[in-house]
């Protein structure tokens, strides 16, 4: 059907027989994972710890992909630089701890049903109020910057300070522990070659499988629906968007409300994975977002995902392997992809 | 006759730079008005101007009756002005499917697009039937020029606005456009068009507005231009040729 000059039937459902060059999937920064798992286990050695460190490094990276994921959209859609995407962060862990613990009932009980119960209105709790918060903060903050990063930078800087100062405000300056639902804890044993097992951690399956879920959803939004498609075009080309009757300013708004209600969602399966929270949640995570989506190329939903996902393996394999590096290992991470890709792993422009 | 689109004493300033400096200008409704001017004569900025993209500073635009000076970008392009800019606007990215969806708001996906429309445009550019769902980054120039025009005209507007489209193509594809644009031309749509390439303005024009230094210097009709190399020559310093 494809060589018919003018087709009366149905549209093509396949890119055709002509090949184009390079139009494939660019799968370079898969392999570049796939390194450094393989990697990872000559130098452990030991099996068991491997899949140990594999695990709990995919769970950090799945949630830093999603308290990431509404960074990276917002400064490819409006190029608005948001150093203040932390307090959402903070907020939702707090928002979370709190609902955990006015539900003590639920997170204690013996029916798993109940204690996922107290989890989901945990994070549904933190992502209403990180969603107004961000509804807020993108109207008082960053409304009279666009177009200006460096003003972006600091103002976003201290509207992140006061978030923090208001949260010890309310909860208090000190460390709070962070219930973890019975459900949730524990290990599942996983039988490794040689009679030795594996302990990978309840929670760290939870947290991949829910990473995984809202990774999913992201792609089905981007790639299957209109809404989609107008953030993917308007990231790439923000006028000609606008100059197609597109109000670009509105879907920026509704990104950041979402961006901020994921990062609330991150906050609180960052707390459970911490099992505690402090006001500076927000700053410490930070540095490791602008990382990761860096990394991945600003503005690319696919980049960040990959970048999350060897900023969490990373991390775990070198706290493990040279404790003294682990700060240094994701910097280290970002420096040789950049020198690699310049743009990022997924460069959008 | 009435004027689609006017703009009465417009001026643009884009940063410190004054660029338009009251701009008047009448595009009548139903015809074809080429823009012509030597490099930075201010005709890409015109239209910017038009779609908002830079806003006017001083002056008016009007469109059918209605100033639309103070519209937003969005606004405007809901009244039915679609813009090819000099650039094309591809996403390079995205589909060719996807550049027709979103040329068409109404449509959600492409089963959602007018099937006339979108085979009357197969049939004026057929690679774009050829490279539906291949990401159209991957295009030649004058592909992307035809996906650029077609994005523009798989939704019913009232007015065309089209920065040099036979910018960088080969002869064959300056042809080609020729063509789709005459088949516009028969169905009486309304365009405003920048263009550099002086047989393309001739084949096309029904009138002209010259510009220089960001102000219209001449109006008149394109026949009247083409045959005048005197006035070419003071205009534009070069020929048409006018035997062709």
């Amino acid at each position: 059907m494809t060589d018919s000059p003018l087709p009366t039937g149905s549209l093509p459902t396949h890119p055709g027989e002509v090949a184009l060059p390079g139009a494939r999937f660019d799968a370079r920064p898969l392999w570049l994972l796939a390194a450094l798992v393989l990697l990872a286990f000559p130098l452990i050695g030991n099996g068991a710890s491997w899949l140990t460190l594999t695990a709990a490094g995919l769970a950090m990276g799945l949630i830093v992909f999603i308290m990431a994921s509404g960074l990276t959209l917002v400064f490819g859609l409006m190029d608005v630089l948001n150093f203040g995407h932390g307090v959402f962060i903070a907020a939702g862990a707090f928002v979370g701890t709190s609902v955990l613990a006015g539900m003590a009932g639920w997170v204690g009980s013996a029916s798993a049903l109940q204690n996922l119960g107290a989890v989901a209105l945990a994070m549904l709790a933190a992502m209403a109020v990180a969603a107004a918060l961000g509804a807020a903060f993108e109207r008082v903050i960053v409304r009279p910057v666009y177009g200006q990063h460096l003003k972006q930078i600091l103002i976003t800087m201290g509207g992140m300070t006061v978030g923090e100062e208001l949260i010890k405000l309310i909860w208090g300056p000190q460390q709070l522990p962070m219930p973890m639902p019975e459900a949730l804890r524990g290990a599942v044993l996983v039988p490794w070659f040689g009679g030795e097992a594996a302990a990978v951690e309840k929670y760290r399956l939870f947290a991949v499988v829910l990473g995984l879920a809202v990774f999913a959803g992201l792609l089905w939004l981007l790639n299957r629906t209109k809404l989609g498609l107008l953030v993917r075009a308007g990231v790439q080309d923000r006028e000609m968007v606008e100059a197609l009757g597109y109000r670009v300013r509105r879907l920026f708004v509704g990104v950041f409300v979402a961006g901020s209600a994921l990062a609330g969602l991150g906050g609180v399966l960052w707390g459970l994975y911490q099992q505690s929270v402090v006001p500076q949640i927000g700053a410490q995570l930070n540095t490791l977002l602008f990382i990761v989506i860096i990394m991945g190329g600003l503005g690319s939903t696919l980049g960040c995902f990959v970048g999350a996902l060897a900023v969490g393996l990373m991390a775990n394999y070198t706290g493990f392997l040279a404790p003294k590096l682990a700060l240094f290992s994701n910097i280290g991470l970002m420096v040789a992809v950049l020198l690699w890709r310049p743009q990022g792993l997924y460069p959008v422009r | 006759m009435t004027n689609a689109l006017s703009l009465e004493g417009v001026h643009t300033h884009v940063g410190p730079y004054h660029i338009l400096h009251g701009v008047d200008l009448h595009v009548p409704a139903g015809q074809v008005t080429m823009l012509l001017g030597r490099n930075g004569a201010g005709k890409t900025s015109t239209l910017r101007t038009v779609m908002g993209l830079w806003p006017a500073s001083a002056g008016v635009l009007r469109f059918k009756g209605q100033a639309i000076t103070a519209m937003t970008t969005p606004e405007i392009a809901r009244l039915g002005i679609a813009y090819v800019p000099e650039t094309m606007g591809i996403f390079s990215e995205l589909t060719v499917r996807d550049h027709l969806v979103l040329g068409a708001r109404a449509a959600r996906r492409a089963e959602d697009l007018d099937r006339t429309r979108l085979d009357w445009l197969f049939g004026l550019f057929p690679a774009l039937h050829k490279f539906w769902l291949h990401p159209a980054g991957k295009l030649s120039g004058g592909q992307k020029q035809m996906l650029a025009i077609a994005r523009a005209l798989i939704a019913p507007c009232e007015l065309l606005l089209v920065d040099e489209p036979s910018k960088g193509l080969a002869p064959a594809m300056v042809m080609k456009l020729i063509e789709a644009f005459t088949e516009l031309k028969r169905q009486r749509c309304t365009v405003l068009m920048v263009e550099q390439n002086l047989a393309m303005a001739k084949a096309l024009g029904d009138r002209v507005a010259v510009m220089d230094n960001g102000r219209i210097v001449h109006t008149g009709a394109m026949a009247e231009l083409a045959d005048d190399e005197v006035l070419q020559q003071r205009l534009l310093g070069l020929s048409l040729g006018v035997a062709a």
